[in-house]
């Protein structure tokens, strides 16, 4: 039957408009809302150096593979500078050179990112390393470390898991003493760890990254131990011996080479600072779907230049209106002038603001109203009686905006708006409502109007549909979706609930 | 009284909503290719003719505004009148002249009429103002029925007529509509006619609906409108189903009224009649509806399909 290919189709319709929109939510992290914000990290390096007279290389590693994060604007401040950039493996390397660098010189490099769930990951996989030859005393100890460690796990995680729970004891034995005693820094502490591992032929390395937190200056790379299990690096904490990534950790580079390297220059130095701060998340989504150049983002309507885009904008709250209209007439019972009349006039209302616009309209319609039933009195025929009606609203409209000139009053200035041949088909139906069904129902169907019309305008300006309408324009397969649906909606109507009230029970 | 009555009490009752009455009955029984035979009252008409159903005979046709001149004329020589927009809806756009006053027209409530203001009427009705679309019309000139004496005493100006719903050629329902004071001697309901309902099977009427709630006297002169008999019931019935065979609806309304001397006469057919017939009855339509509809092959001599709505109408009282 076709009631079933309605369903169907329906059913197809909204799931489709739904689905698409569930999928941008979830993959680019479009929000729902328009409020929803989002933090976003500022991450600035700053480089000083004292420039010899003569030609600078500066090479600095930059961040790269950042798992956690997304890198949405980078940039470099490096005036005079010439800049190349460079892979490097797991690591990404900045190169300013400048002919003649004299006095004192300074560069900025900052990075914008924001924490967002996402399988970035260091793809670099090592050579197993040589055991070491250790000199003694430490070859006796690291061995019976390594022994007691391995009796207790069973692979690459789990024995740098045991490893690091010994190394990290409250109370050590003498072996972890020792070691403990040759390592003066955290970083000397990785590389002792890093020896360690190697005794065993576990590919280690350090981590460098920064602890971000807001408003953090003359901040300091800070070292972690990274081992690699033969498909990934995992990430040790190498004081407090937790696994994986800390929270707000941000990786900067990967290795031991030093984080900058100067030549044709002195007392270089760099330092880091974190700002957080808080933007709009629809920015943050659509620059994330940007840089993927992903399929979605070039269908997105953001692609348009604005002036298109606020016109989609207005194309896109008309289904909602008209969505208004069916709901109103086919599930409500509500008569109106005209099928989509409302919809019209709710448009002139966004304009006009409410309250103004009800005011006009009504206005206009009353007097033309008048008008039309001296009109009636001359017996004029259909279309050159039509044609004085519109004449006459024009006229009302002009004389409106010529006063309100005078009132210095901008919103009446706002009638012209008004769909002037609409305003003359309401005023010619509603006459002949008038004379034929009487006043009262002249007045029901005229407020109906102006009833869905209003209902239509609150819908079409809220700024939630508006927002979803636009960044999710999908959602128009849903609304066809209902509106087939409503087609074979074989309800009771709200009104007839009213109208047969008096119904006699009992009855067949 | 509760301002609504729930939807669940109303679906027990059968009543029949509009959203059901477009999709399940219109679009279902009645094909879009047929509606032009029922919209067009001229079309009616004629087919009615040439098929031998007794309608009020048509005394002219005004097509085209040039012939409103010679309308003059004509109109002259006639007594009384019905003026009708081929293409009205609702009875809209209908003229009822009862009879002269020197120069002037006397119009159904008693208000004298000039002859330019019905050449301005009929010129509406030419340029369209009654049609439902809009587009230019035409103008029927029609024998004014002399209702049957038997309606006089209780109805308030205007003719009334009884609306007979055939649903696949079989009567399941029917009410009389009295015009009112309100009505303005229309048989609308919507426009505040009086509707009573009437016994398929009998022909009896019982109760009434006056705006929406039950009445048993009509509001303008007072007479009980309960367990009257209908004359002729059994031809307004027979009428009716060859009305339905005629145009081939399967879902009709049929307006039929009592002539003095004529009997029974189909004055219009509906492809989308309202749903007051129930307010006016008291009951829903669907119960029957759902029967006719289960029946596959319907008999199709006239006397088998009447025999059958009597029987309907038996077994639902």
């Amino acid at each position: 039957m076709k009631y079933t290919a309605v369903r169907v189709w329906a059913l197809l319709l909204v799931s489709l408009g739904l689905g698409i929109g569930y999928y941008k939510v979830t993959v680019s992290g479009l929000p729902v809302t328009p409020e929803q914000e989002t933090e976003i990290w500022t991450v600035q390096a700053k480089l000083n150096f004292v420039g010899n007279g003569g030609p600078a290389i500066l090479d600095l590693y930059l961040p790269s593979v950042l798992p956690g994060y997304v890198k949405l604007d980078e940039d470099f401040i490096s005036k005079g500078f010439g800049l190349a950039l460079q892979d490097e493996r797991d690591n990404r390397k900045a190169q300013w050179a400048v002919r003649r660098a004299k006095g004192f010189n300074t560069l900025y490099y900052r990075i914008t990112v924001t924490e967002s769930v996402n399988d970035n990951v260091w793809k670099s996989r090592p050579a197993f390393p040589r055991a070491p030859d250790y000199p003694e005393p430490y070859a006796t100890a690291i061995r019976s470390i390594l022994d007691d460690a391995r009796s207790e796990s069973a692979d690459v995680i789990s024995y740098t898991d045991e490893l690091l729970q010994q190394m990290n004891a409250s109370s050590p034995n003498e072996n972890v003493e020792l070691l403990r005693n040759r390592a003066m820094n955290t970083e000397q502490w990785v590389q002792e760890l890093i020896n360690v591992l190697k005794g065993v032929r576990i590919p280690a390395r350090t981590l460098w990254g920064l602890r971000i937190k807001d408003a953090g200056n003359h901040m300091q790379l800070e070292p972690m131990l990274q081992v690699h299990n033969g498909e990934h690096w995992i990430t040790f904490d190498p004081l407090s011996s937790v696994r994986g990534l800390p929270k707000h950790f941000f990786p900067w580079k990967t290795g031991d080479k030093p984080l900058y390297n100067l030549t044709g220059g002195t007392e270089a130095e760099v330092s880091f600072s974190v700002v957080r701060s808080y933007q709009a998340q629809l920015d943050i989504a659509r620059k994330n779907l940007a840089q993927k150049d992903s399929f979605l983002s070039k269908f997105s309507l953001f692609s348009l230049p604005v002036q298109s885009q606020n016109t989609c904008r207005l194309l896109l709250m008309v289904p909602i209106g008209a969505m208004i209209v069916v709901l109103m007439r086919t599930v409500v019972g509500i008569s109106t002038f005209g099928t989509f009349m409302p919809v019209l006039i709710a448009l002139a209302f966004r304009e006009t603001q409410l309250l103004w616009g009800l005011g006009l309209f009504t206005l206009i319609v009353a007097i033309g109203l008048m008008i039309r039933f001296y009109l009636e009195r001359l017996m004029l025929l259909l279309v050159p009686r039509l044609t004085s009606i519109l004449i006459i609203v024009v006229i009302l409209m002009l004389l409106i905006s010529l006063l309100s000139n005078q009132f210095e009053s901008e919103r009446m200035l706002s009638v012209a708006l008004f769909p002037m041949v609409i305003l003359a088909m309401t005023i010619e139906r509603m006459s002949i409502a008038w004379e034929e069904s009487g006043g009262r129902e002249a007045m029901v169907q005229g407020s109906g109007s102006l009833l869905v019309a209003v209902l239509g305008y609150l819908a079409m300006t809220s700024e939630q549909l508006m927002y979803l309408m636009f960044v999710f324009p999908e959602l128009l397969l849903v609304l066809l979706g209902i509106s087939l649906w409503l087609g074979r909606y074989n309800g009771y109507r709200l009104v007839e609930l009213y109208r047969f009230k008096s119904l006699k029970q009992g009855g067949l | 009284m509760a301002l609504f009555i729930s939807p669940r009490r109303l679906k027990a009752s059968g009543i029949l909503g509009i959203n059901q009455r477009n999709a399940n009955y219109i679009m279902r029984y009645n094909p879009r290719r047929l509606f032009p035979l029922v919209d067009n009252k001229l079309k009616t008409k004629q087919l009615a003719i040439e098929q031998g159903i007794a309608v009020p005979p048509l005394l002219a046709v005004v097509e085209i505004q040039h012939q409103i001149k010679a309308l003059r004329g004509f109109l002259d020589k006639h007594e009384d009148f019905v003026i009708k927009p081929a293409h009205g809806s609702g009875g809209n756009g209908i003229l009822v002249i009862t009879g002269r006053y020197g120069q002037n027209f006397r119009k159904a409530n008693g208000d004298l009429i000039g002859i330019d203001a019905i050449a301005h009427h009929v010129s509406n009705t030419l340029s369209g103002m009654y049609s439902l679309s809009g587009f230019s019309d035409q103008a029927l000139i029609e024998y004014r029925v002399k209702f049957d004496p038997f309606f006089e005493r209780m109805s308030y100006q205007g003719v009334p007529d009884i609306r007979v719903i055939v649903f696949r050629g079989v009567p399941v329902a029917a009410m009389v509509r009295l015009p009112t004071r309100e009505s303005d001697g229309k048989a609308n309901l919507h426009q505040g006619a009086m509707g009573i309902g009437i016994n398929i099977a009998t022909g009896i009427s019982c109760g009434g609906v006056y705006r929406n709630s039950d009445c048993i006297i009509h509001p303008d002169t007072g007479e009980s409108t309960e367990n009257i008999q209908i004359p002729h019931w059994d031809a307004i019935l027979r009428l009716a189903i060859s009305c339905a065979d005629t145009v081939g609806l399967g879902y009709l309304g049929v307006d039929i009224v009592l002539d003095k001397t004529r009997g029974p006469l189909m004055l219009e057919l509906n492809a989308r009649p309202g749903l007051n017939v129930q307010l006016a009855n008291g009951i829903g339509l669907c119960h029957r509806l759902a029967k006719v509809a289960e029946m596959k092959p319907l008999p199709d001599a006239l006397d088998a399909r009447l025999d059958l709505a009597l029987d309907l109408a038996r077994q639902a009282v």
